[in-house]
């Protein structure tokens, strides 16, 4: 089942033409990644899913329901959550107030369960709970980034490149940690310059150049087509 | 120099000196509520003020031509002037940032400025035109409630009168409340959210739009208690008499740390204790030479002192932040 459909979005920074006629869709219980080099609209794209942009031409739709022009704190409520470029947690809150945060929305008795939840899937945010977030370190903070997402009990979780600035072995950790949230029944649009590391967990990709989709494939097959080798694998 | 009359004194301004600072810090909560969150200077506030102390003289001054200011009891006169003036300019505020700050959002910093002060001509003159009409006559005196005016002896030499027991406790009330809710509660939480971010804030399903709004009701009604609690305190008011408060209580947030809850207490305490000794004793030191009018001259060069050794204010923050 498709649960989010991108279609001809033409999205534009004033006069900078960011995304031209692009479309993609993710299935239930997908990862699905967005590959591309700098500007070349990958986190423009999740913008314009979250609201944060307004596409000047064509629909977001999200479960079936119209999403474009929907302002970024009622998509929270739809079931999207988006954990965006540099992390932007709150530095000043503390850990726990950051959780608290990602569950804004949210009025149930599970709150305290999906706390547990993400400490079992991050217990070194167990350990800084009381911590001010500002001072913990980027591995900490992009686990909080992603906790804190979590909180909201999204059905489609955005992440924008979740590896930005983390020394390999935390990547790895974290990308693990991806797949098992995915696992546990998350549909995850993966945004991510580290290509190799992005379809290592991917089920599809697209990929992105100069705000246009020029390739699309599972994730196997884009692992091997020459042109990504050459250009993102680094061959 | 009279050593005995110097110390003698020494109480009751000390008492004067904190009586005034905490109306500073009531009046310096809206600005500091709103600069947290915006970081933007509502010089609109002073004005927001001094509506909260029209809106209670103009009840009391209602009940008393209505024959009952004297039946009711003190405590319920009270509540009701302060209630109502926090709701008036609450609401005011709300009001204000709708239609004089909000288009202007994604303006350079300096248009909601100018904007701001441009309210604060406009809303001077309103009142000036209202009460005019409305009274005949726009310097107006708070009714005296007799049992307000009570004095306790707290020495031979020092007493207090009951209204300024009532705005040391209302004041210290308003700002333990303001300082929980913005630390202890959800919302609270969120307001600080936004502060720090406010489209990761969206992000998280907060409506930023209504949390400011929030920012300027809670801030509104701070001075609009002030503002009643002022014109309680020291009776006259005038359309223009919200000008001078409003400065002095901006430096007091400033001089604490401007964004932060205590830090506009401890500004505001510090300015009010450096007027008020200011005013007493410079004239007496100086054997006349410099009198009580130039207590302000005091109170501003703390503040250039303090912001080139501390330029983020007393309590300013200290948070490391890692990129």
């Amino acid at each position: 089942m498709v649960v989010l459909a991108l279609d001809g979005l033409e999205v534009y920074y004033g006069e900078i033409h960011a995304l031209k006629r692009v479309a993609l869709e993710v299935q239930s219980g997908e990862i699905v990644a967005l590959l591309g080099n700098n500007g070349a609209g990958k986190t423009t794209t999740l913008k314009t899913i979250s609201g944060l942009l307004a596409p000047r031409q064509g629909t977001v739709s999200f479960e079936t329901r119209p999403l474009t022009g929907v302002p970024p704190h009622e998509v929270v409520a739809r079931g999207i959550a988006h954990v965006p470029e540099g992390r932007r947690i709150f530095n000043r809150l503390t850990v726990r107030e950051n959780l608290l945060m990602g569950a804004y929305l949210r009025r149930d008795a599970g709150i305290a369960d999906d706390l547990e939840r993400v400490f079992a899937l991050f217990p070194r945010l167990q350990e800084r709970i009381t911590q001010v977030a500002g001072t913990l370190s980027g591995g900490e903070q992009q686990m909080l980034a992603i906790g804190r997402a979590l909180m909201a009990r999204p059905r489609l979780l955005l992440l924008d490149e979740p590896s930005m600035g983390l020394a390999p072995v935390l990547v790895e950790q974290i990308f693990a940690t991806i797949a098992e949230v995915n696992r546990q029944g998350t549909t995850i649009l993966l945004v991510e310059q580290n290509a190799a590391m992005a379809l290592s967990i991917a089920h599809r990709g697209y990929v992105l150049e100069t705000g246009t989709v020029v390739l699309s494939g599972t994730a196997a097959a884009l692992g091997e087509n020459a042109e990504v080798r050459r250009a993102y694998l680094g061959e | 120099m009279d050593l005995e009359l110097l110390v003698g004194i020494f109480p009751q301004v000390l008492l004067d000196g904190i009586l005034l600072g905490f109306m500073y810090a009531l009046i310096a909560l809206g600005y500091t509520m709103v600069y947290g969150v915006l970081e933007f200077i509502n010089f609109a506030h002073s004005e927001i003020f001094i509506v909260g102390a029209f809106v209670g003289v103009e009840i009391l001054l209602g009940l008393k031509s209505a024959g009952v200011l004297d039946s009711v009891p003190w405590v319920l006169v009270l509540l009701l002037i302060l209630v109502a003036g926090m709701l008036a300019s609450g609401v005011l505020a709300v009001s204000v940032e709708r239609i004089a700050y909000r288009p202007l959002r994604h303006a350079p910093r300096l248009i909601p400025l100018i904007s701001a002060i441009g309210v604060s001509f406009f809303l001077q003159d309103a009142i000036r035109l209202f009460e005019s009409i409305w009274r005949n006559a726009f310097n107006l005196v708070y009714p005296t409630l007799d049992v307000l005016n009570h004095r306790y002896d707290l020495t031979a030499t020092v007493d207090v009168p009951l209204k300024s027991l009532v705005v040391i406790v209302a004041a210290l009330l308003m700002l333990w409340g303001l300082w929980a809710l913005v630390n202890r509660t959800k919302i609270g939480t969120a307001i600080r959210a936004v502060a720090e971010d406010q489209a990761a804030a969206s992000l998280m399903g907060i409506n930023v739009n209504r949390i400011i709004s929030l920012t300027f009701l809670i801030g509104g009604a701070m001075g609009g208690a002030a503002g009643v609690l002022f014109g309680v305190q020291y009776g006259l008011i005038n359309p223009y008499t919200g000008f001078i408060p409003g400065l002095k209580a901006f430096t007091a947030a400033v001089l604490g740390g401007i964004g932060n809850i205590p830090g506009a207490m401890v500004g505001g305490l510090v300015l009010g204790l450096l007027e008020a000794f200011a005013a007493s004793y410079l004239s007496l030191l100086t054997g006349g030479a410099f009198g009580a009018e130039y207590k302000d001259i005091f109170a501003f060069s703390a503040l250039i002192l303090i912001l080139i050794f501390r330029p983020k204010g007393l309590l300013g923050e200290v948070v490391r932040e890692r990129a």
